[in-house]
């Protein structure tokens, strides 16, 4: 970075706003990504939209690229500044501007940290549910970049489905809002959405308004064993069927149990295949109701046992088997790479056991958990990133998972992003035509490609492995 | 080659890259880190933050410069991010070994050397200098210097951190009155264990009246306690500023004193030390026959509430208080080096009187962190004032620590807070011996 920009950039935001120390450059060169590390030029620090505003036209008119960044939580090198560039961060914009109690909505700055939003709300008797793994660290404003999920995604649904208004500051400089406190508004086309899930690509989130619902007032929890796959995959079919969306509906295959029984001991049999964590909640009666429901159907389809949780803490218990799940896996090998390949929640059982014979045929560790009751799966490999040869064999190993979800009609990417990591795969998902649009769409916001460059759009695209199966 | 080139090597010779790899920056420290939280969130002060310029400085990206040296300097060293870390990376041992580097590699200036020579290595590892020093500090206490010198201002020449600690040091006890009539106290009642107690350089002097409690709590509780000769300072303040060598000696002098009493448990009641001697097999493991010496050692230390609680000391005596609330702020070795939280807790729900009120973030650094108050005032004072705010949530009458350093710091933090006089902040054996009585 010039110089002069550097002073410009000082001159903006004032000196102590602006770093370009060598270990300060160094400790935002990375995020959650393994294999992905880059240093940024400098690192700025606004306070205000207008300040963000003043950065951003700068910037674009001498080029320089710009990499928003939230906690650096995410798993696509969505953050990794891979071009050089300044590092925006946020922690000077994170507060909570307002909770509208008649308008059920929060309007937030874009460095609050999730869980802080999710506890204020429900102080209130409200709440928010997006709640990515990592809402104690991530940022809203990261959240809506990468349009987070979570595990109340399948009842509740994701970021998207929270934001109803943003504050945008443009390539050029210049401000937008789009939406508002509105359930309905069809004036024009909908740029909240298209912002959402843009990965900082288009433009940089300022300010956003949030969807808020009442709290449930109740929530039940269970856990079910399965000696098979398939017995737990017809289960979860079966609850949908009949007519149940239950709050959690999370599943651990065989590696993974095996993982998490030696690491907490929590109890879970050694011979299971998969365990399903089951949660509901609302109104008491009816969750009563659902949860003895799903105890039968997880009967009928052959569970080895259910177990209901009677209190608070026992739920909690039931809870640490799958919340142990990443702890468990992470430390037996030293890289960890999770992806989010994600099908139709019909296919789960099909998916689940592509990735075990891929993993067969790759001979690599890969064990798999996540959201069954909506088809988002977490294959999560043990690996050692200084193993060059190890580490071509896991390149091939996700490329086939990803050819596999792609032809059960799954994507690539249920909510970590694309990023870089997974730019060479997103025209397998959205084909040539697709990527042509997209690249449009970002030509007309960002015509001299300074918002995060290198994401989303790969140089290359792969070439489609044939899978054999 | 050049003291950056020296560093370098050092890194990759020493620091363990296994353990550097497991670091997988998902950053589910950042939430745990006092110092994160009190920078204003910025990643240079967070674990994650320090481990990746660790790990850059071993790979050539970085050198270790100012900036870095700084990073680690303003780090408390609470642990308070392993316990939450999904790959179970001991961020204390990469500390304490990068620490190791660049103290071996720095300039110090002439004042300096000699502070540090003092502090490090004539001080703390001998008894009688300790006796010495604090001696004298019992002298200023009593003989009016120290209404003399707060009166004319003295202490304003001094830094921040000790003049709040200036004011809040317990009242000494003579020498003659510190040492102990015997080296073995029976046990009352049947006798359920033989222990080995270890009395610590600070818990020894400045502390003494803390000992002899924690000595008749472990009475009361049916042990035997012995009080092993030749014993010294655990090197836990050595080893955190980078002193290893010292540290080693007077792990190996410690190691010589108690392995000859087939005792059942080594019992002491200060967490920071306590993590520290059973982390001895960690700090001897190149050492050759020393390793399985440590790892005996180690594996027999124990905190005094672990014991009190083991022995059943509820069942044996009444423990009364005159009706209060009361709160307890974990000592972060105890908690995240030793994993003892609940006992402490334990203890003091079973005392009848005690209306028992958990403090929001009870396990967050109370800013004390050894040497830290003098070393980075400025921090250490903003993370105690924001405890104390949290700790009057519970509106307390008495605040429980079990370690030296966090009782001070809740000492200075209840004066900061204006409530000396309405808060009081008390070591646990001291506590429970009260209720005892």
């Amino acid at each position: 970075m010039k110089p002069e920009i550097l002073e410009q950039l000082k001159q903006l935001i004032g000196k102590e706003h602006v770093q370009s120390s060598s270990a300060s450059r160094l400790v935002y060169s990375y995020d959650a990504t393994p294999g992905y590390q880059s240093m940024p030029d400098a690192i700025a620090v606004p306070g205000s939209t207008e300040e963000v505003a003043a950065i951003v036209k700068m910037c674009n008119e001498n080029r320089v690229p710009i990499i928003p960044r939230g906690s650096g939580t995410n798993l696509c090198g969505g953050t990794c500044p891979t071009s050089g560039g300044l590092v925006l961060l946020f922690t000077r914009m994170k507060s909570i501007l307002e909770i509208d109690e008649e308008n059920l909505t929060a309007t937030v700055q874009p460095g609050v940290i999730t869980k802080s939003l999710i506890d204020a709300v429900e102080e209130r008797g409200l709440f928010y549910p997006p709640d990515p793994s990592s809402m104690k660290i991530s940022t809203i404003g990261g959240n809506i970049n990468e349009n987070s999920g979570g595990l109340r995604g399948l009842k509740y649904g994701v970021t998207k489905d929270y934001v109803l208004g943003l504050e945008v500051v443009l390539p050029n400089g210049s401000i937008i809002k789009t939406g508002g406190k509105l359930a309905k508004d069809v004036a024009g086309y909908d740029l909240t959405k298209l912002m959402v899930g843009s990965e900082g690509t288009l433009g940089i989130v300022t300010e956003a308004t949030l969807k808020l619902i009442p709290i449930p007032e109740s929530k039940q929890t269970m856990l079910a064993v399965f000696d098979s796959m398939e017995r737990a995959a017809e289960a979860v079919s079966s609850i949908i069927a009949h007519h149940i969306i239950p709050a959690t509906l999370e599943f651990m295959d065989k590696p993974t149990i095996k993982a998490v029984e030696n690491f907490a001991k929590v109890g879970l049999p050694l011979n299971a295949e998969a365990v399903l964590l089951i949660e509901q909640d609302g109104e008491e009666a009816a969750v009563s109701k659902d949860m003895k429901k799903m105890q039968v159907i997880c009967q009928e389809r052959g569970a080895i046992s259910v177990e209901a949780a009677k209190t608070p803490l026992q739920a909690e218990n039931l809870r640490t088997a799958r919340r142990t799940a990443l702890s468990a896996l992470a430390r037996l090998k030293p890289t960890t790479i999770l992806e989010d390949a994600t099908v139709p929640r019909s296919k789960v059982a099909e998916m689940v056991h592509a990735i075990n014979e891929t993993a067969l045929r790759f001979n690599l560790t890969i064990c798999t958990f996540g959201h069954a009751g909506d088809g988002n799966l977490h294959p999560t490999c043990l690996t050692d990133a200084r193993d060059k040869e190890e580490m071509e064999r896991v390149e091939l190993a996700f490329e086939a998972i990803f050819e596999k979800a792609v032809s059960l009609g799954g994507t690539i990417t249920g909510e970590h992003g694309v990023g870089e990591m997974k730019a060479p795969y997103l025209e397998w998902k959205v084909g040539s035509a697709g990527i042509e649009i997209m690249r449009a769409v970002k030509q007309t916001f960002d015509s001299n490609n300074i918002m995060n460059p290198n994401k989303i759009f790969g140089k290359d695209t792969r070439k489609r492995l044939v899978v054999k199966s | 080659m050049t003291v950056m080139q020296e560093i370098k090597k050092a890194f990759v010779e020493r620091v363990d890259e296994n353990e550097l790899m497991n670091c997988m920056r998902c950053g589910f420290c950042l939430p745990s880190c006092p110092t994160y939280i009190q920078s204003g969130e910025q990643e240079i002060h967070s674990p994650r933050g320090r481990i990746a310029m660790m790990k850059a400085v071993r790979d050539g990206m970085i050198e270790a410069d100012e900036e870095m040296r700084n990073s680690l300097d303003v780090c408390l060293g609470c642990r308070a991010c392993e316990p939450v870390c999904p790959a179970g990376v001991q961020y204390g041992h990469l500390l304490e070994e990068s620490r190791a580097i660049l103290q071996e590699h720095t300039a110090y200036s002439a004042t300096q050397k000699a502070v540090r020579h003092t502090v490090f290595h004539e001080l703390f590892p001998k008894n009688k200098q300790m006796n010495r020093v604090v001696n004298l500090v019992g002298f200023y206490q009593r003989s009016g210097l120290q209404k003399g010198v707060r009166k004319v201002g003295f202490l304003k020449l001094f830094p921040k951190g000790m003049q709040e600690m200036e004011r809040v040091l317990p009242p000494v006890q003579k020498e003659k009155k510190r040492q102990y009539e015997q080296k073995v106290f029976e046990a009352v009642g049947n006798k359920t264990a033989t222990v080995a107690f270890f009395a610590g350089c600070l818990m020894d002097t400045m502390f003494n009246e803390t000992n002899r409690a924690t000595i008749k709590l472990l009475q009361m509780a049916g042990c035997e306690v012995h009080i092993p000769s030749d014993q010294g300072c655990c090197g836990a303040l050595h080893g955190h500023a980078g002193e290893k060598d010292q540290a080693i000696e007077m792990a190996k002098r410690n190691i010589s004193a108690f392995e000859s009493m087939e005792a059942d448990y080594i019992v002491l009641n200060a967490g920071g030390c306590g993590a520290y001697l059973a982390g001895y097999d960690h700090l001897l493991k190149d050492r050759g026959g020393w390793q399985t010496r440590a790892h005996y050692f180690a594996s027999r230390v124990r905190d005094f509430s672990t014991v009190l609680i083991e022995k059943g000391l509820e069942d044996k005596v009444n423990l009364v208080y005159p009706s209060t609330v009361v709160t307890y702020q974990d000592s972060c070795h105890l908690r995240n080096g030793m994993n003892v939280f609940h006992e402490p807790r334990q203890l003091l729900r079973q005392v009848e009187g005690v209306e028992y009120r958990e403090m929001p973030d009870a396990s967050g650094c109370c800013g004390s962190a050894g040497i830290y108050t003098i070393v980075q005032p400025d921090m250490s004072l903003k993370i105690v004032d924001d405890k104390m705010e949290k700790a009057i949530t519970t509106n307390p009458g008495v605040i429980v620590t079990a370690n030296p350093g966090c009782l001070l710091q809740m000492k200075v933090g209840i004066e900061r807070s204006g409530l000396a006089g309405k808060v009081e902040a008390v070591h646990l054996a001291d506590f429970l011996l009260e209720a005892l009585s």
